[in-house]
């Protein structure tokens, strides 16, 4: 981990809150009425999705979800055209008919954002699939919550995956709740990563919240994957900062547990580390937040100058 | 149920027969081999395969042993089990799986046992693979075919979870293709056009046409989506149909032209997309329309049928459309109560008189 160069730790902490500056823009313009549908807020799990997607090269191809701003981002999509698709513009990555939910960037390595839950492991079984016919040496990387877990498809994806030894890595994100659903009271195990021992396959867990730690489970994971050892299940242990969506009324959690979670905030957390170890300045640090502010009132004044979709477009991207 | 025992081809104890000649589709001298429909759909798979490395199969004990049906039979000992690939009974993950695959560029042919498991997979086939063209505003293609048998009748006795017709499921669908061959040649065709299609096509093998004989041209050939086929010309009467009721058509045809009413039988091959002028055309001509399916009565294929007819043909109408469906009913096991479940000749027959009769 120490041998990390200054430079990626930096690109980290930039993606980390580059996410956390899209997420607040996000709500502030939902808020605001600037957007419609809804936003699925990633604060408090930056440090999984950077530490997971920087672990992988851009034709190794994440499956998103419902909650996937942030995987965009850490796999380096462009926040304006991000930005752009929640605003419903043809500047977005989706020519604005995917939404927030859907933000795809094929370019950046994507299979997609899919928002029905524990759907996008499947696909990613078959994309790895496609890689090893293919003599490929990619990965897929689904991403899924403590929810997802639940669902036949986690079942059936992690199975299969197993069986064919597929260069899949499963990232579940125990950000602790699916809506208002404790993780404890759809589990029956505390470790989800105990989960793995069923298909026999590697099952990790890692404190979420570090960046770093995320990054070498990840990129031992991967490594495996890439080197023919078959799929892994990555548990991140974070938390939903939060409401499920932009506005929701969290009735079922006390602000004192969501304010004991907040010291365990990742971005100040890594932000200790990076002034402790020389990587970087306070000063130094403080600029990058300031860039990327800037970067994001741009975005949002990139998608409000952007063209809605031509109406005499609507039946195009139906067939291919 | 008709007993029809005249120049009968046997299908097995308790299976319909049709007389073999009831659809010539090759004109003589072209060079043809006769075979059945499951060999017919194999031939296609196997030469996609040979012609394409993306190309590959996947499904519930389709290897040695050559799925339910033995239409991938032989196929695993030519291709391997890389390219005829035994799943787990994982029905949402094949076809997930089957879209991962086609969005890195392979072009999987996914089978599903029987159509009826294929609610296991819905949410993949109706959610994923259909919508995410348009999600990624075109940046995903997904060109992979899924193979269902469906369909009961005629004594076959596999009861209510092995015998539905599901057409309507998939059609209703926007961004999925949905095919219903009714003859060996067709489906052949439509498979090779199917695999070459870029995107997700559900291809609904009937399991009594599986054992049907025809000709099929020795040449490569191809068979367009969106085309209706006349299968019959005729002046009277259009019997617009799919699949096994094709089938039904032709023969009941048969008898009515002895009566003197020329009857014309468009097969709608393709379910999805529907060719819309053709069955237009036909019903301008004739001014009659008969619409007859399998699948249920209740928002089936019939009442699309029908209401385009409206739109295309309604000021030539001679006479008000008549439908027959497969009974609203699931498909009970006994004999006495699947006798009757769906239309079959002499219905079609009584049918034609009655529209005859304006
Ligand atoms: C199959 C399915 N059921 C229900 C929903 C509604 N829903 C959206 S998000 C969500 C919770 C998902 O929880 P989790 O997987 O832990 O992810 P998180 O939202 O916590 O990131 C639910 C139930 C859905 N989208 N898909």
């Amino acid at each position: 981990m120490t041998t990390l160069s200054n430079d990626l730790k930096l690109e980290m902490y930039r993606r980390m809150v580059r996410i956390r500056e899209f997420e607040l823009t996000a709500m502030d313009v939902f808020k605001r009425g600037l957007i419609k549908g809804t936003v699925h807020p990633y604060i408090g799990e930056e440090a999984s999705g950077v530490g997971v997607c920087m672990a992988l090269r851009s034709d190794d191809l994440i499956a998103g979800t419902h909650r996937s701003h942030g995987h965009n981002i850490a796999k380096g999509a462009d926040p304006a055209r991000m930005m752009a698709e929640i605003f419903g513009k043809e500047a977005g990555y989706c020519r604005g008919r995917g939404g927030s939910m859907h933000i795809t960037a094929f370019e950046t390595g994507s299979l997609g954002a899919l928002a029905v839950v524990g759907s996008g492991l499947p696909i990613a079984v078959g994309a790895a699939l496609g890689f090893l016919m293919q003599g490929k040496d990619s990965v897929a990387v689904p991403f899924t919550g403590d929810g997802g877990t639940s669902t036949g498809n986690f079942h059936e994806a992690l199975n299969m995956a197993a069986i064919w030894k597929l260069p899949v890595v499963f990232v579940v994100e125990n950000n602790k709740y699916a809506v208002s659903t404790y993780y404890r009271d759809a589990v029956s195990i505390e470790d989800l990563s105990a989960r793995a021992a069923g298909y026999g396959i590697p099952g990790v867990r890692v404190d979420g919240f570090d960046v770093l730690k995320v990054y070498a489970a990840a990129g031992e994971a991967v490594e495996r994957a890439r080197s023919g050892g078959g799929p892994t299940l990555l548990v991140t242990e974070c938390y939903r900062i939060e409401g499920h969506y932009a506005g929701e009324p969290e009735v079922y959690r006390d602000r004192a547990e969501v304010n004991e979670q907040r010291q365990y905030d990742p971005i100040r957390r890594f932000a200790a580390v990076l002034t402790q170890d020389g990587t970087a300045t306070a000063e130094q640090l403080e600029a990058i937040h300031q860039e990327i502010q800037a970067e994001m009132s741009a975005a949002v004044e990139f998608a409000q100058n952007a063209p809605m979709p031509d109406p005499s477009t609507a039946l195009d991207y139906i067939y291919a | 149920m008709t007993n029809l025992t005249r120049d009968a081809v046997s299908l097995g104890a308790k299976a319909p027969v049709m007389p073999p000649d009831l659809i010539v589709q090759i004109p003589a001298g072209v060079p043809a081999k006769e075979m059945t429909m499951a060999e017919a759909i194999r031939e296609a798979l196997a030469e996609e395969m040979e012609r394409d490395p993306r190309v590959f199969l996947l499904g519930e004990d389709i290897g040695k042993h050559g799925g339910a049906f033995g239409v991938t039979r032989t196929l695993f000992d030519r291709f391997g089990a890389e390219r005829v690939r035994n799943t787990p009974i994982s029905e949402n993950t094949i076809i997930g799986a089957a879209t991962g695959a086609a969005l890195v560029g392979m072009r999987p042919v996914a089978e599903i046992m029987f159509v009826d498991f294929s609610g296991l997979a819905m949410d993949q086939i109706a959610n994923q693979a259909a919508k995410l063209r348009l999600m990624t505003g075109g940046q995903a293609k997904v060109p992979w075919v899924l193979r269902m048998p469906q369909g009961g009748g005629a004594g076959k006795s596999t009861a209510a979870q092995h015998s539905q017709s599901l057409e309507v499921w998939y059609a209703h669908i926007p961004g999925l293709k949905v095919a219903l061959p009714s003859t060996p040649y067709d489906a052949k065709g439509l498979m090779k056009t199917a695999i070459r299609d870029d995107n997700p096509v559900i291809f609904l093998e009937h399991k009594l046409l599986y054992s049907f004989r025809g000709l099929v041209p020795e040449q490569d050939y191809s068979l367009p989506f969106g085309k209706c086929d006349i299968k019959r010309l005729g002046s009277d009467v259009t019997i617009i149909a799919s699949g096994y009721m094709v089938w039904h058509a032709m023969l009941a045809a048969r008898t009515l032209e002895q009566e003197g009413i020329s009857v014309e039988v468009v097969d709608v091959r393709t379910v999805s997309p529907l060719d819309e002028e053709t069955i237009g055309a036909s019903v301008r001509k004739t001014g009659r329309a008969l619409v007859v399916a399998e699948a249920c009565r209740s928002y089936g294929p019939t009442g699309e049928w029908a209401m385009v007819v409206m739109e295309q043909a309604f000021d030539y109408l001679k006479a008000p459309i008549r439908r027959l469906a497969g009974r609203f009913s699931p498909v009970p096991f006994a004999d006495s109560l699947e006798n009757g479940m769906w239309p079959d000749t002499e219905d079609v027959i009584a049918a034609a008189r009655d529209l005859m009769q304006y």
